[in-house]
């Protein structure tokens, strides 16, 4: 297998190599280094500045509304989403009574909630932005229309209410992204051995003993990076669409939804503060290591093999 | 307390029967509050299901309705099918363009992407060479970037090399971004596959190149499908992309297209034909997931259990 080999390696790297060093590598190094110069995006020529952006960054109100949104969605987003999931696929995959066949199962139609928790995430987050905007809207919304059929005559403004906007943001997100995990932690506990589980029911377990005892730790894993793929996508991507598309301003009303990726966006391309805007985005960049590195510090534990 | 090795009962009296029946497990205790909880969980999956699947369906019923009654019942039936709207939506909301574009950027991509990604992965996972670890985490650590930071360099990056708004140049970057996951993928699944099949193509004379293409591209098939599946669903709902890199009017693509649309209806009042180009968007992805929900399913968990 030897003969030629390094031409054959070389040539083979070669391609996908440079287009990820062009478009990937190379832009992440140039931000870095744009963040200690007084770049503005519109002209070509600037100077260094040292700290000046950061020192900047530290007393800019706005940027720390942004940190304090985002890291609010990358506690509470994955806790959420992920205890919803867990709780979900427990049921659909143990919770079900016993049967004829089968000491463990889940409940009846499990297939068919799997299959429908599954929809938002194969739709664009996008659409689910859009779709939601409307059905928030205060008049014509899906959401106040049923609750005025309930008889609530003072529903609130959601989306237009300072209060609300970013809980409603979050609430999108959650209903987006529950059913990707439902699936993936039905996947995780299918490879469990059943003889777990029914071992544990002769001696008597409940099933919330049953899930602590049994499901959660040999699931564990799979839940821990679950929590960092739902905290990265909470701190990017998903957060910025939701944002931009939903809110009022976008970010508002009165900034109470603005969010880091969002910040970045706009300083880079309206306020011609590129940048700054990249000093933005390096204080993002930590929060996501910081938020991988904890997770993955907090979680570690014994790896069991079964 | 014989009831569980009867056949379960017919649908109707499922709840009923259900809290006479769960004393019935081995142990006795804790019985009565397992049917409480069996009552309130099984609630909770139903209620998640309608929270899900409600306002997919009120977008599609809303999208037959007439402005005048969108406005004045969210809720209410529409008064006859107003197609209209949905060819409104497709020829003078452009609709029809944002998915000729669509199609065009995520097919070139898709296949741009596995082509490049395979080849980087196999060399990776299967010759040693100085640099391989470093090559393998250069690309797998781009999963875990905010790619807003990369996003403010690599704006005046494509602007100086003539890609900016344009579909080749969106291709490339679409690629470029995919690489990391595909590689990181694909690269423990040639790892899996045996090497005795290469080795003996080899043997016989065949050339590293044609014994990847001919050989173990077939043998890849499944990892490749799996792979394929997420980075189109990842390509086709893409939004942050071209939101920042492709703002030609002629040439967005189906998300950036519609949160468009929903500014310019906005404007005209032309709610109801957003909401057909809305589920316009929505439904083809949707049946595609239906039809081929095993793999699909398949596809998006499979990483996240490596």
């Amino acid at each position: 297998m030897q003969h030629g080999k390094y031409r054959f390696v070389a040539g083979f790297l070669v391609t996908p190599l440079a287009l990820y060093a062009i478009f990937v590598i190379w832009p992440f190094i140039q931000a870095i280094y744009y963040s200690f110069t007084d770049w503005t995006g519109l002209s070509p020529e600037f100077a260094m500045v040292g700290f000046k952006n950061y020192t900047k960054l530290f007393s800019d109100p706005l940027f720390w509304k942004s940190f304090q949104h985002s890291v609010l969605f990358v506690i509470l987003l994955p806790l959420v989403t992920l205890s919803l999931a867990l709780f979900f696929s427990f049921m659909l995959n143990v919770g079900g009574r016993q049967r004829k066949d089968a000491a463990i199962s889940g409940v009846r139609g499990a297939e068919f909630y799997k299959i429908a928790y599954f929809f938002p995430q194969v739709l664009s987050i996008a659409i689910v932005a859009l779709l939601f905007q409307f059905a928030y809207n205060p008049r014509q919304g899906a959401l106040n229309g049923f609750l005025q059929a309930l008889g609530v005559s003072d529903p609130p403004e959601w989306l237009g209410d300072p209060k609300w906007a970013l809980w409603c943001v979050m609430a999108v997100l959650v209903w987006s992204t529950v059913g990707f995990f439902v699936v993936l932690f039905s996947a995780g506990m299918s490879s469990i051995p059943r003889d777990f589980y029914e071992a544990a029911l002769l001696d008597g377990a409940s099933r919330v003993t049953t899930f602590f005892r049994i499901t959660l730790p040999l699931l564990w894993d799979t839940v821990q990076s679950g929590w960092v793929y739902m905290g990265i996508m909470a701190l990017g991507a998903e957060a910025f669409a939701t944002v931009q598309i939903m809110t009022v301003g976008p970010g508002g009303p009165a900034d109470s939804t603005i969010v880091m990726p969002l910040y970045v966006y706009q300083k880079a391309f309206h306020d011609g503060q590129a940048a700054y805007a990249t000093t933005i985005g390096v204080a993002l960049l930590f929060v996501t290591l910081l938020f991988a590195a904890i997770v993955m510090r907090l979680g570690r534990r014994e790896r069991l093999e079964y | 307390m014989k009831t569980t090795d009867t056949p379960p009962p017919a649908e109707g009296t499922e709840a009923a029967t259900r809290v006479a029946k769960l004393p019935a497990a081995p142990q006795e205790r804790g019985g009565g509050r397992g049917g409480v909880l069996n009552v309130f969980s099984h609630g909770m999956l139903v209620l998640w299901a309608v929270m899900v699947v409600l306002p997919l369906l009120w977008a599609v019923m809303t999208s037959f309705k007439d402005d005048r009654s969108i406005f004045t019942s969210p809720w209410g039936l529409p008064d006859r099918l107003h197609f209209e709207n949905w060819s409104r939506a497709w020829s003078q909301a452009h609709m029809s363009d944002y998915f000729l574009n669509t199609i065009l950027v995520v097919g070139c991509s898709l296949v741009g992407t596995l082509v490049l990604g395979s080849m980087a992965a196999y060399v990776l996972a299967r010759f040693e060479f100085p640099l391989n670890r470093f090559v393998y985490y250069l690309f797998v650590g781009g999963m875990s970037f905010p790619v807003m930071l990369a996003l403010v360099p690599l704006f005046y990056v494509m602007n100086n090399m003539g890609l900016l708004n344009t579909l080749p140049g969106l291709v490339l970057v679409y690629i470029a971004y995919s690489l990391p996951f595909t590689v990181f993928f694909l690269t423990s699944f040639f790892r899996t596959l045996p090497t005795s099949i290469a080795e003996a193509a080899f043997v016989d004379g065949a050339s590293h190149t044609r014994t990847f293409f001919q050989i173990m591209l077939p043998m890849a098939k499944p990892g490749l499908i799996s792979v394929g599946i997420f980075n189109f669903l990842g390509q086709w709902n893409q939004y942050m992309l071209p939101t920042v890199l492709n703002t030609d009017p002629d040439r967005k693509v189906l998300s950036q297209g519609l949160v468009e649309l929903a500014v310019s209806q906005g404007y005209k009042g032309d709610w109801s034909g957003l909401f057909a180009g809305l589920v316009m968007a929505m439904l083809p992805v949707l049946a595609a997931y239906v039809i081929f929900q095993r793999q699909v399913v398949a596809g998006l968990t499979a990483g996240a259990l490596k």
